[in-house]
């Protein structure tokens, strides 16, 4: 009884937000709600086949209606998409081999560049024959290539340091984002390869090959308008991958294996896991997904510099998994939206309201502690600036009081 | 070559300031790691705390107008002493805090917590330094004294901070040997490092000892952010991340949980880094220069975590806890 009749019920609660949603643009809290459902979606008794077709409408029809009346909802779709796709490959390295990378943002910094270095006149400086920027449809070959060139960073990483106890580990992984940071920071001289600090533009982005399909069906749509949806299907599917890949690699000999190694690395080894290859395996795994997105990441935002790949990125993404809880797929997902959605649009509207208040110059009387002008509310206190805050309160207080996240893998919550 | 050679003794004394900087730092990570086998993240904020009591104090003594007028050695004594007791009281109350709790949880657990903790503080204090000063970029009222050079041979002149620098290190350095290894407190220290379990049979008093150790590693750190801040003046929360990562190097390279692998480990970092500052762009025409010394300090600590693990001076690490 309840098998059917939950699905209704939330068919109603979907199309209830999406409603509310586009009635109050501006509003937070209905674009939350409407998130909300893929939560409520995971949680209720339905049959697969209802849950997926539910997830499909909200993610493929829904989203994408909402996001062409409000561009800012689907850009705020498509960051946690990139988000969730990172998360995803830390979870790998962190929650199922149980190795802490402190600079996972490396090697999404180089799935970036090689897009943005290729894919814009920037080559040009270092091969002759102005060839540069590639034309479009090697997006999609660079894509790939990306997954490869990752992977190898990884594994060259990987070789000399995974033997090394998991807390070395951790500083070599830090030292090493902030060797690449540094490196592209300052390869814009002896040869120009990086242009530096400057960052790199135009890039191209991935061809519209589907346009012929599209005037065919005497759809006019305007490039401007057609990008952001286009980026939104291109993550969309970037993650699905990413999931079917990750689900079938959890429940595989591999999977196994990285879970064996880290519950107990001396048991798995006497049980004949090899450890050092199949932590090498998740390392690389982990480091190629980044990459990918990386080069998804370049082409979105057409201009890159080094800015965009600091300590604190690799630290937003370790927040996520462990908010979510590590190990967990939906866990990793869950906790990149809520913290994108903490930093892109709680925080920055805590800002905007504390500023309202400020001009409003009302006065606020308290008992026993006399009135307050709400105008005396220092400037220096903006919650948009203190994400690291944000950031270090998530990782004390879940690693305090709820170490296994807020949906922890369902093998442990069985126990 | 000439060049080189008439800029070396400076290159040596720059070497000399940040190898006795990064091996005070280091022996906060170092004592921490010896007796909870775990990196404590959070202590290069240990470290920044400190350069921020010294300027806060001086800043205040500036304001009332006492700057000028007590004796310059009596000023630095009392930045030094009371960066080094807050610093110290900050590490023993973080490790009540964010540390303790998690005591038994597996070791991944306590280090993101430590990271969290680090972030926090790095935060903590730019809010706190908003709105008690308006800015987070603090510089170090000059003291004149500082500002003074001393000849120290035929053509080489020192100034008196880096002699500051070197002289406080050493004798704080002197102190904590013979604390650790002259005095009852310093040899339960030993014992918790060596197995924490048998030393808590023999009546150890397990959980002080810890937070001892925190203590005097914390101190450690503060006087360190002192001498940065009187060093090179200006300071920031965000300031503590490369100093820490490196003296965290300098720990691992010395042989991490090892007290004197800790001073060499600074001291060799610190000479590797002043000479790769100076000597990089001149070695390669100009083409890499001193912005790569960062880099040169990781690519230290990649290669000897290849090559010798346990350091220059060799860890005695413990079967069961390795």
């Amino acid at each position: 009884m309840t098998r059917s009749l939950a699905p209704i019920g939330l068919l109603g609660y979907i199309f209830g937000s999406f409603l509310l949603a586009i009635l109050y643009p501006q509003s937070v809290l209905a674009f939350l709600l409407f998130e909300a459902s893929l939560l409520l979606l995971y949680y209720i008794p339905a049959h697969a086949k209802v849950k997926s077709t539910l997830a499909a409408l909200v993610l493929i029809v829904l989203m994408p209606l909402l996001g062409t009346i409000n561009g800012y909802y689907l850009e705020v779709a498509i960051q946690i998409g990139i988000y969730a796709a990172l998360a995803l490959g830390l979870n790998i390295v962190v929650g199922f081999v149980g190795l802490l990378n402190l600079g996972f943002v490396a090697f999404y910094a180089i799935g970036a560049y090689l897009w943005a270095i290729f894919g814009s006149p920037q080559a040009n400086e270092f091969i002759a024959g102005g060839v540069f920027p590639l034309a479009p449809y090697w997006f999609f070959i660079f894509l790939l290539l990306s997954i490869g060139v990752g992977a190898l960073t990884g594994l060259v990483l990987g070789l000399p340091v995974l033997r090394l106890r998991g807390d070395y580990l951790a500083v070599v992984t830090l030292g090493f984002a902030e060797v690449v940071r540094a490196l592209v920071n300052n390869l814009d001289k002896p040869v120009n390869l990086t242009n530096g600090p400057r960052g790199i533009s135009p890039i191209v982005k991935p061809p519209l090959f589907f346009r012929p399909v599209l005037e065919f069906f005497g759809l006019e749509i305007t490039d401007a308008k057609l990008y952001p949806l286009y980026f939104y299907f291109l993550v969309l599917l970037v993650v699905c991958v990413i999931i079917l890949v990750t689900r079938r690699l959890e429940s595989s000999r591999i999977g196994r294996a990285w879970k064996a190694i880290r519950e107990d690395e001396i048991a798995a080894a006497a049980m004949g896991v090899p450890v050092v290859r199949m932590k090498l395996l998740g390392f690389a795994v982990g480091a190629s997904f980044a990459s990918a997105v990386g080069v998804l990441f370049a082409a979105k935002q057409v201009f890159i510099n080094p800015e965009s790949f600091t300590f604190m990125e690799s630290i937003g993404v370790l927040a996520m998994v462990i908010l979510g809880g590590m190990g967990s797929i939906p866990g990793a997902i869950l906790g990149a939206t809520g913290v994108t959605i903490l930093n892109l649009q709680l925080l920055k509207g805590l800002s905007l309201w504390l500023n309202g208040l400020r001009q409003s110059g009302a006065v606020l009387t308290l008992p026993l502690l006399g009135s307050y002008s709400l105008s005396q509310i220092p400037v220096q206190f903006e919650p948009a600036k203190y994400e690291r805050m944000v950031f270090g309160l998530i990782l004390i207080l879940m690693m305090i009081f709820r170490p296994q996240g807020i949906l922890p893998p369902k093998q442990e919550r069985k126990r | 070559m000439d060049l080189a050679l008439e800029i070396l003794p400076q290159v040596l004394v720059d070497g000399l300031v940040l190898g006795f900087m990064y091996a005070l730092i280091a022996l906060g990570y170092t004592m921490v790691y010896g007796v909870l086998e775990f990196i404590n993240f959070a202590h290069s904020e240990i470290f920044v705390l400190g350069a921020f009591v010294g300027v806060e104090i001086l800043l205040m003594l500036q304001s009332a107008g006492l700057l000028a007028a007590v004796h310059p050695a009596a000023v630095l004594l009392l930045i030094i002493l009371a960066a080094m007791v807050i610093s110290g009281l900050a590490a023993m109350a973080l490790e009540r805090v964010a540390y303790r709790p998690l005591h038994g949880s597996p070791r991944l657990v306590a280090l993101i917590s430590a990271i969290g903790a680090s972030f926090l503080l790095q935060d903590g204090l730019r809010l706190f330094e908003s709105l008690w000063r308006n800015t987070f970029y603090l510089n170090y009222p000059t003291l004149e004294l500082l500002d003074r050079t001393m000849p120290l041979a035929a053509n080489v002149v020192v100034p008196v901070k880096s002699i500051l620098v070197v002289v406080t290190a050493l004798v704080m350095l002197w102190g904590l040997n013979l604390f650790v290894n002259h005095t009852r407190i310093g040899a339960a220290i030993r014992a918790v490092a060596q197995d924490p379990d048998t030393a808590s049979l023999m009546g150890v008093p397990v959980n002080r000892v810890i937070a001892t150790t925190f203590f005097v590693g914390g101190a450690m750190g503060g006087l360190a952010g002192v001498l940065f801040g009187l060093h090179y003046s200006l300071v920031n929360p965000y300031s503590g991340f490369f100093p820490g990562l490196k003296a965290f190097t300098a720990a691992v390279l010395g042989g991490i949980g090892n007290i004197p692998g800790a001073m060499l480990g600074g001291m060799v970092l610190g000479m590797l880094e002043a000479l790769a500052a100076s000597y990089l762009s001149l070695a390669t025409d100009g083409a890499f220069g001193a912005e790569y010394k960062d880099v040169f300090a990781f690519a230290v600590l990649i290669l000897i975590l290849i090559f010798r693990p346990k350091g220059l001076l060799g860890e005695k690490v413990r079967e069961d806890r390795a």
